[in-house]
């Protein structure tokens, strides 16, 4: 761009008014940071300090995991974000492939019921979908927490769309070849769309990692509890008593996400905005 | 098949072609409903059936457990109208839409416009700005409760610091929605930035050279001829997508309020939450359901129409 | 209507030097090409006329004034661009009325709503829409005023770039390959168009293409750029029957020059392939390429035998490729006339005059020849 003309005071300007605002945006990390890391009469002191006169994360971690099992709940979140994305491909895949490039009777309503189902928010269904659940007994599971999930119209849509844009030729290469359709779903489309697939893992793994409403209606049991879940509970019996081991365990939580996401920017932002495409 | 086809008449030509090319047609026809047949039951049973369900519900008396239910019309949707708690929480939550989306809007774009003027620490920016997002919202809720906490919290003792008053900023109703809104708009503004600096990006640097050869030289002339009216097709998503968003806030309210103080920051999920997951009031829960359900597809709805208005070449 | 002159331009970026100092002088009312492969540093030079560019080092003057520091618009240039650049939100009508817009309304009077209120602003857009519609009609596009660019055809919106541009009345016109977005066929039209628009309006046309066809066809000289450096400036003719240099003569002329590799005796005497070519050179004993371009090569008699390989019909002339011992490529020779064509794997005589020579060093540097007359008379005899 031609902005190299008039050069002078704008980059610096530029980066007083972005820095000022990472730092807010910053604030609530550091502050949980710093608050993790103090000891309980640092934090209940009427006197603010960002470093600690005397480090003290070590101990509220230590208080943190001797309080509530944290490892059980971090294993917990990643059980349930696997099988949901594990599922959610082995289902969405073949039918993707087939809105994409097979043509058959009813092909376009069910399109259009794709697009339909992405527009319902998961909170308009719950209702129902928990009355199911109590029906078939499966409430306060791992199931419970799966299960609804299964089926993303969303993943569909966007494989269906990625789908859309590999050449013909290769599939009937592949039917020349000698490879069934259920084959070619597997062992040509799934390969070719490795990106999409990792961008909409990404999304998923995010999503149901941080989803909070699902596991609040259908757990009851602490052992099935997922990260949010975990954390909430954990305030909710310190009663806002006890600050420094809270703040370790909320750092606990969002760290697997944060690193990965610091680790892969790039594919995580593609990931997560991926909902552009809504 | 060579010459065979080429014999006397000619009308029968295109039919062993057609024979030819429908068979495996039907065939892959059939693979195609095994392909979606999963997806399809699935489908039926958590979106489409649930769909249904709940506005069938909607119309019941039924409570979760209760034997039996009957059919009672309009009846929840009356008492749903004639309840305070109801319009208390449909208001809250459209302020709470009503803030969040400009703020983290025009926040966003303001953060893409800056970060996409210069070439420095453009990627550093774009992280921080993003961490909200990816941060689990529930641990930073309890992590700006504490920012907020009326004795020991950060935002009151910057305030003491510089002597202005101290507030029990989610224990006051005054503040209470506010402050949610502004945790909302903190965790809304990075996504809404990233999206808006995809949209920047895909402007043609071309368009910015026609417009500083055309007298569009200052900084402000060439966002009114160029960015902004290139950025309307983002800008109509971002703003529906935060709607919708913002239209589902329940984390922040349950964890931190639980509507209160005095019903201050009652929101339509959490009413729905609590009267149907709490009291179990399935059939009065579902008519609010409707309510929320009705608002989300009216934004859809608004997008789709402006969108269409839109007729922009590649 | 002025002059530009341009005065040791130099750029680089990064590391890399796009242009390494180009002198060039462009009279009012001149239509001169830059043209060159890509990443030549013709566009970057014509982006620093234009001002969108800086330039490192040297001057850039319009009409005698020089024009540093003086912001795009301030210039008065009209550019076309080669996407068009039209904006896509706004009508053919408006897209065309931006430039006068922007001059002859202040931001007050632009604003969408507040600025129909102000009296000036009614009487200016009177003007401005007189002035669009003769450009309209001009270029005939009358019809689609109210239409979007993405609803026409990519030579109407050429149409509505070059619309945009001569509304201004600027002092000069620069395109940036405006061309090569659209097909062959249509490219031939807008050539002729363009090049009827120059004689119509007189102006100082400033035209940068990679394709020598267009550079040869519509200007009036032609500046070969070559590795951010002008290698030979001049008429399309001159240039392409007098090449100063290896990389021009190669560039210039399609198919390309047949280069042989030769060797000049200490005597003055020139040999390729093993003879001499009755051409005489002072100078030193050294390698030299010889280049002789397609059509002066004669085919069927001559001191030198290739066989046919190829044979490339055109319709009204075929080219014969011709591989010839000690020659890496085959060797093209322009027939022009088709019904005589030799056949694939015959061996064919060849020769060529000496005026049809161009000689260059082992730089590439351009060799002055001469014919040496008795020279070619005893090789023609004793060839046959």
């Amino acid at each position: 761009m031609s902005r190299t003309i008039k050069l002078g005071a704008w980059p610096l300007l530029r980066h007083v008014v972005l820095l000022a605002g990472a730092l807010v945006v910053l604030a609530p990390f550091i502050w949980m940071l710093s608050t993790a890391s103090k000891p309980a009469d640092e934090i209940y002191s009427s006197e603010l300090h960002l470093i600690p006169h005397h480090f003290a994360l070590w101990e509220n971690l230590r208080e943190a995991f001797a309080k509530a099992d944290l490892w059980r709940y971090l294993l917990n979140g990643l059980i349930v974000t696997v099988s949901i994305f594990a599922l959610q491909i082995l289902i969405a895949l073949p039918a993707a492939y087939a809105l994409a490039k097979l043509r058959f009777l009813g092909r376009g309503p069910l399109f259009a019921l794709v697009l339909f189902g992405i527009l319902i928010p998961p909170q308009a269904t719950a209702i129902p979908v928990f009355l199911l659940l109590h029906k078939l007994g499966a409430l306060d599971s791992y199931a419970a927490l799966v299960l609804p999930f299964t089926i993303s119209v969303f993943g569909i849509f966007l494989m269906r769309q990625f789908f859309k844009t590999v050449p013909d030729d290769l599939i009937d290469a592949a039917r020349m070849d000698g490879i069934s359709e259920f084959g070619i779903v597997w062992r040509v489309m799934l390969p070719t769309a490795i990106p999409a697939v990792t961008a909409f893992g990404i999304f998923s793994v995010v999503a149901h990692w941080n989803d909070y409403f699902w596991p609040l209606i259908v757990l009851n049991s602490p052992q099935y509890y997922t990260p949010p879940l975990a954390v909430a509970h954990f305030r909710n019996a310190e009663a806002g008593t006890n600050y420094g081991p809270l703040m370790a365990a909320a750092l606990v939580i969002i760290a697997p996400l944060v690193i990965a996401f610091l680790l892969a920017q790039r594919r995580f932002i593609e990931g997560i905005t991926l909902t552009g495409l809504k | 098949m060579s010459d065979a086809v080429l014999t006397p008449s000619a009308l029968a030509l295109p039919r062993p072609a057609a024979v030819l090319r429908r068979r495996p047609l039907r065939l892959r026809g059939g693979a195609a409903y095994a392909l979606v047949g999963p997806a399809v039951v699935l489908m039926l049973l958590m979106l489409i059936g649930p769909l249904c369900g709940v506005i069938a519900l909607s119309f019941t008396d039924y409570q979760l457990g209760a034997p039996s239910f009957a059919w009672i019309g309009l009846a929840n949707y009356q008492d749903m109208f004639a309840d305070k708690t109801f319009w208390i929480s449909l208001t809250n939550t459209l302020t709470y839409v009503v803030v969040v989306v400009p703020g983290s809007v025009v926040l966003g774009l303001g953060v893409a416009l800056l970060i996409q003027s210069g070439t420095g620490l453009r990627a550093f920016y774009r992280t921080v700005y993003f961490l909200p997002v990816m941060a689990t919202l529930i641990a930073m809720a309890i992590v700006w409760e504490f920012m907020l906490h009326p004795q020991f919290g950060l935002v009151n003792g910057l305030l003491r610091s510089v002597g202005l008053p101290a507030h029990g900023w989610l224990q006051e109703r005054d503040t209470a929605l506010l402050s949610l809104c502004v945790i909302g708009v903190w965790q809304a503004l990075g996504f809404n930035m990233v999206l808006f600096l995809a949209g920047l990006v895909s402007i043609p640097k071309a368009l910015y050279d026609a417009a500083e050869i055309d007298g569009a030289g200052g900084a402000w002339s060439q966002f009114r001829l160029v960015t902004w009216p290139l950025l309307g097709p983002v800008t109509v998503f971002v703003v529906v997508i935060t709607g919708i968003r913002s239209f589902q806030v329940f984390d922040t309210v349950h964890v931190l309020t639980k509507g209160g103080p005095s019903k201050a920051t009652e929101v339509l999920i959490h009413t729905m939450y609590m009267e149907g997951f709490e009291f179990f009031r399935s059939g009065y829960a579902a008519a609010l359901t409707v309510v929320f359900l009705v608002c989300v597809l009216a934004l859809t709805l608004v997008k789709a129409r402006l969108t269409a208005r839109q007729v922009h070449y590649a | 209507m002025a002059r530009i002159e341009l005065s040791a331009i130099r750029k680089s970026f990064d590391t890399t030097d796009v242009l390494r100092g180009v002198d060039l002088t462009i009279e009012d009312g001149e239509f001169v090409s830059l043209v060159g492969p890509s990443g030549c540093g013709k566009s970057t030079l014509l982006r620093i006329i234009a001002g969108l560019e800086q330039q490192g080092s040297g001057e850039v003057r319009i009409g005698g004034e020089p024009v540093d520091g003086v912001r795009p618009s301030q210039r008065n240039l009209a550019m076309v661009f080669q996407s068009y650049a039209l904006y896509p939100h706004l009508s053919v009508f408006d897209n065309i009325a931006v430039p006068l817009r922007m001059k002859r309304l202040t931001t007050l009077e632009r604003l969408p709503l507040l600025g129909r209120l102000l009296p000036n602003r009614y009487r200016v857009e009177r003007e401005i829409r007189q002035e669009v519609e003769h450009v309209a009609a001009q270029l005939e596009l009358s019809a689609f005023l109210g239409r979007k660019p993405g609803q026409l055809s990519g030579g109407q919106r050429q149409r509505v770039a070059v619309g945009r541009a001569i509304v201004r009345r600027p002092v000069a016109f620069l395109f940036d390959e405006p061309l090569s977005n659209l097909d062959a066929k249509l490219r031939v039209h807008m050539r002729a168009e363009i090049a009827q628009l120059h004689r119509r309006l007189q102006a100082t046309f400033i035209y940068v293409t990679h394709d020598q066809a267009e550079a040869m066809t519509m200007s009036g000289r032609i500046a070969v750029m070559i590795g951010g450096e002008l290698v030979q400036v001049g008429r399309p003719a001159e240039v392409y029957d007098n090449p100063r240099d290896i990389r021009v003569a190669e560039f210039v002329g399609s198919p390309k020059i047949n280069l042989l590799p030769g060797q000049i005796r200490s005597d003055g005497a020139v040999e390729t392939l093993g003879q001499r070519i009755g051409v005489a050179t002072k100078g030193i004993a050294q390698p030299c390429r010889v280049g002789v371009r397609p059509e002066r090569i004669q085919v069927g008699s001559g001191p030198f035998v290739g066989h046919v390989v190829h044979v490339e019909n055109m319709g009204a002339e075929a080219f014969v490729h011709l591989g010839v011992e000690g020659l890496a490529t085959p060797l093209l020779a322009r027939i022009g006339d088709v019904r005589e064509l030799p056949m694939l794997g015959s061996a064919l005589r060849f020769g060529f005059a000496p005026d049809a020579v161009r000689l260059f060093d082992a730089a590439g540097k351009r060799i002055e020849a001469h014919a040496a007359p008795a020279a070619v008379r005893t090789l023609e005899v004793a060839s046959v």
